[in-house]
This record gives C-alpha cells, sequence and structure tokens, in this order.
C-alpha cells in the first residue's frame, strides 16, 4: 500500500516537473517578455535594465529554478494589469468558478440520473431513444452554442433570464455565494445548466447502461421474488450499484468541468477564473496566464493522484494489477 | 477470444450502410457541405476578404436584403459589410480543412505508436501507453488551451494542438485491435511463412485495423471542428483574417444582445449540421464495420 501510494506520488511529482517546465518555458522562451513592460520610446540602457530585473540576463535554468523556488513559497509573480499577486487574484475569483461547477454537477444528478433510469428500464420505448438521441447531442454539440442559443431564447426574446454576470450573493455560515439569494440563483441557472449538459449526458448513459446489467442480476431476482415494491428495489438495491461507476467517472470528469468552464464563463460573462484567463490572454498579462495554468495543473495532478489512492483503497485489485480495468 | 467479427465485401457494406435513413442523411448532408466548403471559391456570390467587394454602408442588413449594387445578400450582413452566405461558404472550408487535415495528422501518428507498441511489447509498450494514459487524464479542451496561449494564433498552430489532443485516442485504440490481431491464426500463419516483422504489421495487421480506425477518425474529426470553433469562439484559435466558423460565430455574439441573430445562429447551424452529420456517420459506421470499441 505504502509503496503503490509512493509510486503514484513520485509519478505526480514528475508530471508537475514536466508541465511546470512546459508552461514557463513555453510562455517565457518563445515570447519576449521585456516588450510588454518596455514602453515605446525605452532605448537600449532602459531594455538592459529591464532585462537585469526581470531576471532575464542569467541562464534559463536558473531562471526556471528562481520560477520554482518563488512557487514553492507560493509566489506567482504579479499581474501586470492588476498589480496584484496573481495568485491572490486565482483565488479571489475560484469561488465563483467553484460554485458554478457545484451547480452544474447537481442538475446533471438531479436531470441525469431519472433520465437515465427510464431509459434503462424501457430500452425500446420512443420516449427512451428521445432520451438517448438528448445525450448524443449534449455530447456532440459545443458548450459555446448550447449558451448561445439559450441566451438568444431566454434573454433576448423571453426576456426571461438575465444574459451575463454574477447576481446578489450573500454569505451563509462564512460562505459567500450565489446559491443563497433568489437573483444570485436567477443568474446562475443558465450558465450552470449549459455546463451541465455534457456530464448529464454522461450521466444518461452510465445509469442506462447500468440499469440494462444491474436489472438482470440475482440479487434483483431474489429481491423480486421476496416481494419487495419495485419502486423499492429500484430507489435501493438498483440505485446503489449503479452509483459507484457514475460517483467515479464524476469525480474524474470534475478537473474537466473546471477545464469547460473557461467557455461557459467567458459566454455569460461569469466572473470566475477561466473568465480572467481569456481577458488575462486577451491584454497579455503574462504573469496571471502562468499563474492560471500552473494552478490548472497542480489542480489536476492532485485530483487525478486523489483518485488513484481513493481507488486503491476501495479496490484492493487496482494495486495488484497496476490499474483499475 | 472474442468471435470473429463478419465483415463482407465493400458493396455489402455499402447496402448495409444504406438501410437506416438517418444515416444516409447525415452522408448527403456532410458531403453538401463539403462540396460548399471546398468549392467556396467558385460558389461564394462575393469574396468576403477582397475589401474592394465588400461596402461597409451594407453592413448588418437582415437576411433577404439588397445591396446598392442591386446584389442579393441572402443571409444578410455581418458587421464589417460582409455578405455572410459567402463568409460562410468560407467558414466552413477553414472548419473542414482545420478538422480533416488534424485527424489525419493525428490518425497518421496515434497510429504509429498504437502498432509500434502492440508490436514490441515490454517495456516500449508500457512507456509508450504510460504517456497515452497520462495525456488522456487532461482534459483536451485544457490542454490545447495550454498550447494556443503558449503559441499563439494560427492556422499551423491549431492544427499542431489539435494533433496533440487527438492522437493518444488513435494510438490506444489501434494498440488493442493490434494485440487482437497479431494473437491472430493468420498472423501465426505469416510468421510461419518467415515474413519480416515490418511485413507483417504493415501488410497483415495494419489492414485489419483500418474499420476500426475509420470509425474512430470519423468520430475524432467531428470533435477536432467542435473543438477548434470554441478555441476560435475564445480568440484563442485562427486569426480574424482566416475566420473559421467558430470565429463568425463570435463576431455575432457581440450583436446577438441587440437582434442581430442572424451573424452568429446561420453560421452556428452550419457548424451544428457539419458536427452532428459527422457523429451520426460515425455511428453508423461503427454499427457496420462492428469494429469492439
Amino acid at each position: 500500500m505504502t509503496e503503490f501510494i509512493l509510486k503514484r506520488v513520485l509519478q505526480a511529482l514528475l508530471v508537475l516537473i514536466v508541465m511546470t517546465m512546459l508552461v514557463f518555458f513555453g510562455v517565457n522562451v518563445v515570447g519576449n517578455p521585456v516588450y510588454i513592460f518596455a514602453s515605446s520610446e525605452c532605448d537600449q540602457a532602459c531594455l538592459n535594465k529591464i532585462i537585469v530585473d526581470l531576471g532575464l540576463d542569467r541562464p534559463i535554468w536558473e531562471q526556471y529554478l528562481t520560477f520554482v523556488g518563488n512557487m514553492l513559497q507560493g509566489d506567482l509573480g504579479n499581474s501586470f494589469t492588476h498589480g496584484v499577486p496573481a495568485l491572490h487574484l486565482i483565488f479571489e475569483r475560484l469561488p465563483a468558478t467553484l460554485e458554478l461547477a457545484f451547480a452544474a454537477l447537481v442538475i446533471a444528478l438531479v436531470v441525469g440520473l431519472p433520465l437515465g433510469m427510464v431509459a434503462g428500464l424501457r430500452p425500446e420505448a420512443w420516449y427512451s431513444k428521445g432520451i438517448m438521441g438528448f445525450s448524443m447531442i449534449g455530447f456532440s454539440l459545443p458548450v459555446f452554442w448550447i449558451g448561445l442559443i439559450m441566451i438568444l431564447v431566454f434573454s433576448v426574446q423571453l426576456g426571461w433570464m438575465p444574459a451575463i454576470g454574477r447576481g446578489d450573493t450573500a454569505v451563509v455560515l462564512g460562505i459567500e455565494s450565489s446559491f443563497f439569494t433568489l437573483d444570485g440563483l436567477h443568474h446562475l441557472l443558465m450558465p450552470a445548466f449549459t455546463l451541465s449538459l455534457i456530464m448529464m449526458a454522461m450521466v444518461i448513459r452510465l445509469t442506462r447502461a447500468g440499469m440494462r446489467e444491474v436489472l438482470f442480476a440475482d440479487y434483483i431476482k431474489f429481491a423480486r421474488a421476496n416481494g419487495i415494491r419495485e419502486r423499492r428495489i429500484l430507489s435501493v438495491h438498483v440505485m446503489k450499484n449503479i452509483l459507484i461507476p457514475i460517483v467515479t467517472v464524476l469525480g474524474m470528469e470534475f478537473g474537466g468541468v473546471i477545464a469547460f468552464a473557461v467557455v461557459v464563463e467567458s459566454i455569460f460573462s461569469w466572473p470566475g477564473v477561466g473568465k480572467m484567463l481569456i481577458d488575462a490572454i486577451g491584454v497579455l498579462d503574462r504573469p496571471l496566464i502562468v499563474a492560471y495554468l500552473v494552478f490548472v495543473v497542480f489542480m489536476f495532478v492532485i485530483l487525478n493522484l486523489a483518485v488513484d489512492i481513493l481507488y486503491s483503497v476501495l479496490d484492493p485489485r487496482v494495486r495488484l494489477d497496476g490499474r483499475p480495468s | 477470444m472474442s468471435a470473429v467479427v463478419a465483415v463482407g465485401s465493400g458493396r455489402d457494406l455499402w447496402r448495409r450502410f444504406l438501410q437506416v435513413p438517418s444515416a444516409v442523411a447525415a452522408l448527403v448532408v456532410f458531403a453538401g457541405f463539403c462540396v460548399l466548403g471546398f468549392g467556396a471559391p467558385w460558389i461564394a456570390p462575393q469574396n468576403p476578404y477582397d475589401l474592394t467587394q465588400v461596402d461597409i454602408l451594407d453592413s448588418l442588413l437582415p437576411p433577404g436584403s439588397q445591396s446598392f449594387s442591386g446584389m442579393t445578400y441572402w443571409l444578410g450582413t455581418d458587421g464589417q459589410g460582409r455578405d455572410m452566405l459567402s463568409a460562410m461558404l468560407y467558414g466552413i472550408r477553414i472548419s473542414l480543412v482545420v478538422g480533416l487535415l488534424s485527424g489525419l495528422l493525428a490518425l497518421a501518428f496515434g497510429t504509429l505508436v498504437g502498432l509500434i507498441a502492440a508490436y514490441r511489447r515490454g517495456w516500449v509498450d508500457t512507456v509508450l501507453m504510460r504517456i497515452v494514459d497520462l495525456q488522456l487524464s487532461f482534459p483536451t479542451i485544457l490542454v490545447a488551451l495550454i498550447l494556443l496561449v503558449i503559441l499563439g494564433r494560427g492556422v499551423d498552430k491549431i492544427i499542431f494542438a489539435l494533433v496533440v489532443v487527438q492522437w493518444a485516442y488513435f494510438a490506444r485504440t489501434v494498440r488493442g485491435v493490434a494485440l487482437v490481431e497479431g494473437a491472430r491464426d493468420y498472423v501465426e500463419a505469416a510468421r510461419g511463412l518467415r515474413l519480416g516483422g515490418m511485413r507483417i504489421l504493415l501488410g497483415h495487421i495494419l489492414p485489419n485495423c483500418l474499420p476500426t480506425m475509420l470509425v474512430v477518425a470519423t468520430m475524432q474529426m467531428a470533435m477536432a471542428i467542435s473543438l477548434e470553433a470554441t478555441l476560435s469562439f475564445l480568440g484563442l484559435g485562427l486569426p480574424p483574417t482566416r475566420p473559421s466558423l467558430g470565429l463568425l460565430i463570435a463576431n455575432g455574439f457581440d450583436y446577438l444582445q441587440s437582434g442581430r441573430y442572424w451573424i452568429s445562429v446561420l453560421p452556428g447551424l452550419a457548424l451544428l449540421a457539419i458536427i452532428v452529420s459527422a457523429n451520426l456517420l460515425g455511428d453508423r459506421l461503427r454499427d457496420v464495420l462492428n469494429p469492439r470499441l
């Protein structure tokens, strides 16, 4: 067990080193950061001063080590445009993104599970085919297009929903969130639904596949033979068993949701980290871009590591085979 | 060992493909868009990037309007006075080119890696598949985003980014199929004839991987077109001088709030039709060719 965890942690560290290198060298070597600082009347002496100030006269590996050293102390540089530490900005914007992702997760489960169960119970019915068609659309249509149409229909044409921005927030138990005000929920609904579609499609498919498998299992037959009501069989016996793969996949996909939040946030002007990244790219705020990328890579590697270790605790076969089948 | 897949002759497969009306419709739609896109320079009423042909006074006209010179804008005009129909035809062309090229390159590279992994086995296989696992553990949109932030805009850059995020799917699929095929009797027979490893790999195993590759390639191409549109919409993919459908939609997004729907909705519908028809095609191909995906 210890050996397995140690191996995985080492692997995660290796990935982190490679990814930070890619991001650092990519952003700092391919482009030339000097010209971002330099004003147009900057002469050679002034340019040289900037180069020394930024440490660009030192060898590149030394620059990278300085970058890593600062990173380990939680210093990812200051944002050019905001003039405050980049990491500070990220943590300021993160709650809005997490809120959006969490709301999307809830919608995906609340809508996707029942639809998947219906489609699994009666696979040949027309409505089941409709549900599966819907899930295919959820998978294949670009997220930004769905968001756009939602704005056109519900905001511009019908005027039911606010098109952009985050609504009022309230603080409950020390957490500031839109969940606690009506205006906040009103603003949250459309972006969260848009973001939830991919996950919803996945939940529908997994639930349906799980139903088809579990419904024919012996313990369901025994439960029926024991006279347990169908409703209880579905909500307890079947549900328990189909939830395992769904929870696992959703756990692994949560990072993907954060990544897709970039798209949804830019459409709905949701003030989260994704919108911040796109704005930062627009004005070439390099420290902020690097900080975001490093932050997301960190989050990802740690998420994957956590899922791997959790898996090995829950299912000992993973440790022995080396990978889940 | 799984049952031998029944793959009939070409004509037989074609007949089975045509049995489902939605697949036929998808084929017609997709082929139609290919003709429209690749024929854009000859079909389009206007070259939307030739400034001498575009009149800024004609900007933001709704579909069906007429210009001063008597030309009818069937699908309206955008903020710069470009004919939407022409802009869309050129946009379809770029979207298709990017999707097809990146799909083909990813297919070639991924297949190479997959075949090598399946053929060499041992540590080569382990290392390659570890890299594939790693690549697949990151969401495609995130990797593409990072690459494009670093590389900047450009047709070559977005194709590179799309190949990077796609090759791993091909590598894993091809390795899986090649491993199964490699254990079959005909490979054993070829070995018995003392044919070289390369010849067995390319001449015997590869052709039997083709049906699977075709299905994955169709699906991946749809994904590539969708991803390219998303990235261009965010302002990361193609340069404004080569507007794909995604960029056209992004341009129109600014006008959406004021009710000028046609600038982003029409290119969006074209994008939709391409993606959905490619997906339906892939679905049907999978049913007909029946690879174990």
